[in-house]
């Protein structure tokens, strides 16, 4: 081979590389042009909605009667309601979450490590409809039951069903966290004097917090998205509600459960997809606040000493 | 501090160290007894529904008989459906993350993007579903919509999964290679990916597991109430495993007669995405064990 040809090939080699590099940057690229693909897409089939009522009058509007003649679209008992069963499924979720992340990553056996792992794992794979299925036939009825309520659908049902699918996220991610601190920080406490406990309150637990604190975001994120659970087990009455065992129409549950039967594009079509765009933006803004704190605050290492 | 004092002090620390351990234990405990409660419950109620008549048949008589066939065709579909549309896709921006980008702002970019398409809730990925593939691309409700959309909704977890397999791959085996004067891409394709290859598709059965038990994304895109016939093409639409759980437990007036059907099509759905997460289990962790490098 003459010294041209193989400078030749290099050439169309490199300018091959070159244009495997940039196609697999696009297509890695992707995810961001969905993601704003799903944003422009919920935004077309939402906007319109408001020509009909204004932005104020859709959020605070304490009347949602999307079928009545007049319609009113205001979905703040509905946002209400997805906040309350993220409120009360975090007040379940977080200290199971956090706590077996500190068995697995501090105190745990390894064998028992390795099956408790698993475990969660399982947790986390088990679909939102056979969550919002055991709510409704077993812990409803007894709930019913129990409190001597009219029903068991309700907020107190949906948050512990919610907190079965958070704590997976939680407890993960913490222990992650938690594993991630360096094994000076603990030996430096023990040195100290300081017992298990103390070292893993007021060292590791620190030490982690950034972590931790992205896992409790992330967790509460993915309740307040959670679709069939509070579609199944919530009550769907949309209405505010005024104590834990009040039925609420969390805005997920809204959007799967009238989809079907709203007319297409009309008002009501336009206004399911309009809660979607609020729903959107708040898990979007609970990522963003979550990966802004997990970078910021990485650096938790022995150099930062 | 005398001695007496000292002692209680310590009595006293270790205490709350045993209070702490206990709650600890306990946390660990409730978390095991609501999976194991959760599966011995519907297992209990459900096999007795579990017969191959179940299994082979169609419902009958407005779905308050028969059994479950089109609707776990109808999830096999869709799930086959999403992982065609997400692996290649996944492994493609995972190996650019790795072996490609430098780290700097597009990366960081790409990176926070996945992060969210993570987080959006699977409700809006259905919405999404309906206003881009079944009303704008004209695909109606069917298998192909259905698909794209539970392929994008595991997307970010077969990337996370490729991510951390190409990751795992030593570097030497790159240097070794690139060494010999073989190129980028042929290091890739011939060396990097084929290491890391248990790795992805460990990550893609746990999609896969994902995808089958979701509903929210197919109730607008995919999920048909009941269909007669199996589809014929993937413009059909499909009944559903998860979404037929749904459909017996919350419309109809058969809601109580219906029930151990319900349980029998949670058993089936369970089995069937438990069954795919455990075997990607065991795989992961058999590739731990044998690792060779």
């Amino acid at each position: 081979m003459s010294a041209m040809k193989i400078r030749k090939n290099i050439l169309t080699l490199h300018a091959k590389e070159i244009a495997i590099r940039n196609l697999f940057g696009f297509f890695a690229f992707l995810s961001v042009l969905l993601l704003g693909l799903i944003l422009l897409f919920l935004f077309r089939e939402g906007l319109p909605l408001f020509k009909k009522i204004s932005l104020a009058d859709f959020l605070f509007g304490t009347a949602w009667y999307p079928t009545y003649e007049p319609p009113e679209y205001g979905i703040w008992p509905l946002i209400v309601g997805s906040l309350a069963v993220t409120f009360f499924a975090s007040l379940i979720a977080v200290p199971l979450g956090l706590l077996s992340a500190v068995y697995i990553a501090e105190i745990a056996p390894t064998r028992i490590k390795e099956i408790l792992k698993s475990i969660i794992e399982l947790l986390a794979g088990l679909p939102s409809v056979v969550l919002g299925f055991f709510g409704m036939v077993i812990v409803g009825p007894w709930l019913q039951e129990t409190f001597d309520l009219p029903t068991g659908l309700n907020i107190m049902n949906a948050s512990v069903m919610l907190a079965i699918m958070a704590i997976p996220t939680i407890s993960s991610l913490s222990e992650d966290a938690l594993y991630a601190v360096p094994r000076e920080f603990k030996e430096a406490s023990y040195a100290l004097g300081a017992t298990k406990y103390e070292t893993i309150i007021r060292v590791i637990i620190p030490a982690a917090l950034s972590g931790v604190s992205t896992a409790v975001i992330l967790g509460m994120a993915r309740a307040i998205g959670e679709t069939m659970v509070v579609l199944m087990v919530a009550g769907g009455a949309a209405a505010i509600p005024e104590g834990i065992f009040d039925a609420v129409r969390p805005m997920t549950a809204s959007i799967a459960a009238e989809m079907g039967e709203a007319p297409f594009r009309s008002g009501h079509y336009h206004a399911l997809f309009a809660t979607g765009i609020v729903l959107f933006v708040i898990t979007l803004a609970f990522n963003l606040i979550a990966d802004y704190i997990s970078n910021r605050f990485r650096e938790t290492g022995s150099g930062t000493l | 501090m005398n001695g007496k004092t000292f002692k209680s002090s310590m009595r006293a620390r270790y205490l709350k160290q045993k209070l702490f351990f206990g709650a600890v234990r306990l946390s660990a405990l409730l978390i095991t007894l609501a999976l194991f409660g959760i599966l011995a419950y519907i297992l209990a109620n459900g096999f007795r529904a579990i017969t191959w008549e179940f299994l082979t048949q169609p419902p009958t008589d407005s779905m308050t008989k028969g059994g479950i066939m089109p609707a776990i065709v109808g999830t096999l579909y869709l799930t086959v459906g999403a992982i065609l549309v997400a692996l290649p896709l996944g492994v493609v921006s995972a190996i650019f993350l790795t072996e490609y980008a430098k780290q700097g702002a597009l990366t960081r970019i790409i990176r926070i993007g996945v992060n969210c398409l993570a987080g959006v809730p699977s409700v809006v990925f259905g919405l999404f579903g309906l206003g881009f593939f079944v009303v704008f691309l004209k695909f109606g409700s069917s298998i192909l919509a259905g698909a794209l959309t539970l392929g994008i909704l595991i997307l970010p977890t077969i990337i996370g999964a490729a991510e951390e397999a190409l990751k795992a791959v030593p570097q030497t085996f790159r240097e070794a290679s690139l060494a010999l004067g073989v190129s980028k891409w042929n290091t890739i394709f011939r060396i990097t990916l084929p290491s890391a290859l248990p790795g992805i598709l460990t990550g893609a059965i746990l999609g896969v597991g994902r995808a089958a038990g979701e509903t929210a994304p197919i109730m607008f895109t995919a999920a048909a109430f009941f269909t007669a016939v199996l589809p014929k093409s993937i413009f059909d639409e499909v009944m559903a495993l998860p979404y037929h759980i749904y459909v017996l437990a919350t419309a109809g007036t058969h809601i109580e007669e219906t029930r151990p059907l319900q349980y029998g099509t949670v058993l089936v759905l369970i089995a069937l995405v438990l069954g795919i997460d455990l075997i990607a289990i065991v795989m992961r962790s058999m590739i731990r064990r044998n690792k060779r490098w």
